[in-house]
């Protein structure tokens, strides 16, 4: 998950004096102003470059390719095909299978994920004993790997020798196959993902509990509510724009989700997500488009599938938002 | 204040420009070595890349030459699993970048590499003295205008490696020449056996296979032709050789005949620990990793039988890349690993069977036992099925790739129950989208 930081420069110097007139400071003056005025861009521009370099350019020499045919063994060998691969794409019945899972997943993964964060923070928040260590502690899985994550995940989740079935065994429940049932494949999946966020968003919650004036709460508990309805009541609504912010970024997590089902279903299953694709997310079909069936072109098309999708999930967004604003 | 201020800011500024223009060349730009092999000081560093168990590294072959040879420097890097091997593999041939000096070819991707990589992997057929190897060997390697790409290490010829302990609770014969006698010349009677032992066998959850998609294999690696027919067409559903796999691999599967593990994935790893399954169809190169992964406690508990008929299940080639700083170091390393008495010594040690003629000719491998399996004389036994290989094989484009869809087509209908019919038009399906 990339975090920038905003390049926010400009206006924090006064404005400086407007120049005089007198011709030998002139030149000075000239100098100054762009100063000035060319300093901030100066500034901002590192990641502007950057990001053109390894953000734009890339974008849209994807989009180029996914209007080709190309195999990754010949990249040079490129057969224009306009947008059939889109059309290919959009009669795919693999893409909307894909498409499902990965917003199946995501809901099973998010949900849960910022509820026990929201709670895990409210329980940071109180004074106690060691609050650094266990505000440490739950950001440790985010330091995790992916890759270890996954891996001791599925060890866990195996189908014969695995610690759930053993548990599940000894009380008296038929093992389950975690890889390949659909459902259990991607609750597991999903378990991971939790594992690994929970914490993180935890901690980003805490910081924007923490920055609520204590006298709301004094307000709050003077007009009789109870800590159910001051966490109701003041919490939330002092760290919404907190919560939005992780939603948006666990829906965009969401939607790339690869990693987790990659090792998760190991060798050829993990590629297609499973033998029967039941936990193939849009992620994992661009690597197998790319990388089993080596057909960059169709990879690159699955890449602006989940592109134009971010896209009009931010767009509704947007509407939604500017429809209740007007509204209220 | 004010002019020292903006005079630094400024300088800032121009620095920060210029690192992040740096930056942007930087990675435009590259290093010395792009293999990682080079010469330094009077010194050679050669890197491979290999994956499974190839045997070089194991048994300290490269270790010999290091000492053999001073002031060479052997770096090998080792992946598990030859899929995302060649998975990575293709991605550094198409960028350039990343690969070893010395790169592992699998036979089922000879044919791509000979067709669509052959400018990228340095000459081998101006080494002298290459007429050790089996005929067909090296031809796999060679593209139509004769260049030799590799030299070959191992072939794949195939037995049943079966649990001695298992079938006498299933009271079955265990002496591995009664055993071969069982399905003797027909893989359909290596399936009735497994019912008859699915019935008889007196403990519980042993399966009689670990998986369908060996049994597949066997069946098809028969046979000179699999998917491809010489023109290099597809022919996979129309050739019977490969609807007679499919059709008895399903009958196991949906007998419950199989263990529904997949090979060479972890899950597999602890069925052989703790003996889940009681034979696995196994060709040579699969024995030293029954033997590891199922560890000393098993130790001749395992056995090897004549396979119903003969085939080659893999094998592999050591290429070297053209843009190796060390080429022909690196084509002196291979020639000297792939020769007959470093073939033997591999074969030896853990088992993989010598691609070389000279090789198998040899006292040291004919009268070979494993002691890991009840001293089976795994020399004699597939020697004997490397003679059985047909003379020709086609290979084709993209044959590893079909082999492991077939292999998940088969694991729909052991894990999830899948009618057998739709399983094939899945599995059609997902080819013809590999194929492009």
């Amino acid at each position: 998950m990339a975090t920038s930081t905003t390049p926010a420069l400009t206006g924090d110097e006064p404005t400086g004096p407007p120049p005089a007139g007198s011709t030998p400071r002139r030149r000075g003056a000239l100098l100054h102003r762009l100063d000035l005025k060319g300093a901030p861009y100066a500034f901002v521009a590192p990641f502007f470059v950057v990001f053109a370099a390894f953000s734009f350019y890339p974008l849209v020499y994807t989009f180029w390719i996914s209007l080709h045919d190309v195999e990754l063994a010949t990249l040079d060998v490129m057969q224009w095909v306009a947008f059939d691969n889109y059309v290919e794409l959009w009669n795919d019945s693999r893409f909307w299978n894909a498409l499902q899972n990965t917003i199946t997943i995501g809901v099973i993964s998010t949900v849960p994920q910022l509820l026990m964060a929201l709670g895990l923070a409210h329980l940071l928040n109180y004074r106690m004993r060691g609050s650094l260590f266990f505000r440490v502690a739950s950001l440790v899985p985010y330091a995790t790997s992916v890759a270890a994550a996954a891996l001791v995940f599925t060890m866990i989740f195996e189908r014969d020798f695995g610690m759930i079935n053993w548990a599940l065994g000894s009380v008296g429940i038929d093992p389950v196959d975690w890889e390949a049932d659909k459902w259990p494949a991607q609750v597991a999946i999903s378990t991971i993902v939790i594992w690994r966020w929970t914490g993180y968003n935890a901690l980003l919650y805490l910081a924007a509990m923490q920055a609520i004036p204590a006298d709301r709460y004094e307000a709050a508990s003077l007009d009789g509510a109870s800590r159910w309805q001051q966490f109701t009541h003041v919490t939330v609504p002092g760290i919404r724009s907190t919560i939005v912010f992780t939603i948006v970024l666990s829906t965009i997590g969401a939607t790339q989700l690869f990693g987790e089902p990659l090792i998760f279903g190991q060798g050829p299953n993990g590629v297609t997500g499973g033998a029967d694709n039941q936990y193939q997310t849009l992620g994992l079909l661009l690597y197998e488009e790319g990388w089993k069936n080596y057909q960059m072109g169709r990879s690159a098309t699955v890449a602006w599938a989940m592109f134009l999708l971010l896209l009009i999930v931010f767009l509704v967004q947007r509407v939604v938002q500017r429809v209740r604003s007007r509204t209220s | 204040m004010t002019t020292s201020g903006s005079l630094r800011r400024r300088a800032v500024a121009a620095a920060a420009a210029v690192g992040a223009l740096a930056l942007v060349v930087g990675c435009g730009g590259s290093d010395d070595s792009a293999t990682g092999g080079g010469k330094k000081d009077g010194k050679v560093t050669i890197t491979m890349g290999l994956y499974g168990v190839m045997g070089l590294k194991e048994t300290g072959l490269l270790e010999q030459y290091e000492k053999e040879n001073p002031g060479v420097d052997i770096k090998a890097e080792i992946a598990g699993d030859e899929q995302t091997y060649y998975t990575a593999l293709q991605t550094r041939l198409a960028a350039g970048k990343g690969l070893k000096d010395i790169q592992g070819i699998e036979v089922g991707r000879a044919k791509e590499i000979t067709d669509t990589q052959a400018d990228k992997f340095a000459d081998f057929s101006d080494v002298p003295g290459l007429d050790h190897f089996l005929p067909w060997k090296e031809s796999q390697i060679t593209t139509a205008d004769g260049k030799v790409l590799g030299l070959g290490t191992d072939i794949g010829p195939m037995a049943v490696c079966y649990r001695k302990d298992y079938f006498a609770q299933a009271g079955l014969p265990t002496e591995r020449d009664q055993v071969a006698k069982l399905w003797e010349g027909d893989w359909k009677k290596y399936v009735e056996v497994g019912r008859t032992f699915k019935k008889d066998f007196k403990g519980k959850n042993v399966a009689y296979m670990d998986a369908a998609s060996g049994l597949f294999n066997a069946m098809i690696y028969g046979s000179p032709e699999q998917f491809y027919d010489e023109k290099g067409e597809l022919i996979y559903d129309s050739n019977p050789v490969v609807k007679q796999a499919w059709g008895l691999a399903a009958d196991a599967a949906e007998g419950g005949l199989t263990a529904k593990l997949r090979q060479f994935q972890p899950g597999w790893d602890p069925g052989l620990a703790n003996g889940t399954f009681a034979t696995a169809v196994c060709p040579a190169w699969m024995l030293s990793h029954i033997s590891e992964k199922a560890g000393p406690a098993n130790k001749g508990k395992w056995d090897v039988a004549k396979a119903p008929k003969g085939a080659n299940w893999g094998g592999s080639f050591l290429g070297v890349v053209e843009q190796s700083p060390v080429k022909e170091e690196a084509k002196k390393l291979v020639a000297w690993l792939t020769a007959p008495e470093q073939q033997a010594h591999v074969f030896q040690e853990i088992g993989n069977i010598p691609s070389s003629r000279q090789a198998l000719d040899s006292p040291e491998v004919k009268n070979a036992t494993s002691a890991y399996f009840s001293g089976a004389p795994i020399g004699r036994i597939f020697g004997a099925a490397a003679q059985e290989i047909p003379d020709k094989q086609v290979l084709g484009r993209k044959d590893g790739t079909i082999k492991d869809t077939f292999s998940q087509g088969l694991t729909l209908i052991e894990q999830q129950g899948t009618a057998r019919d739709k399983a094939w038009n899945t599995t059609a399906e997902r080819i013809e989208k590999a194929v492009g």
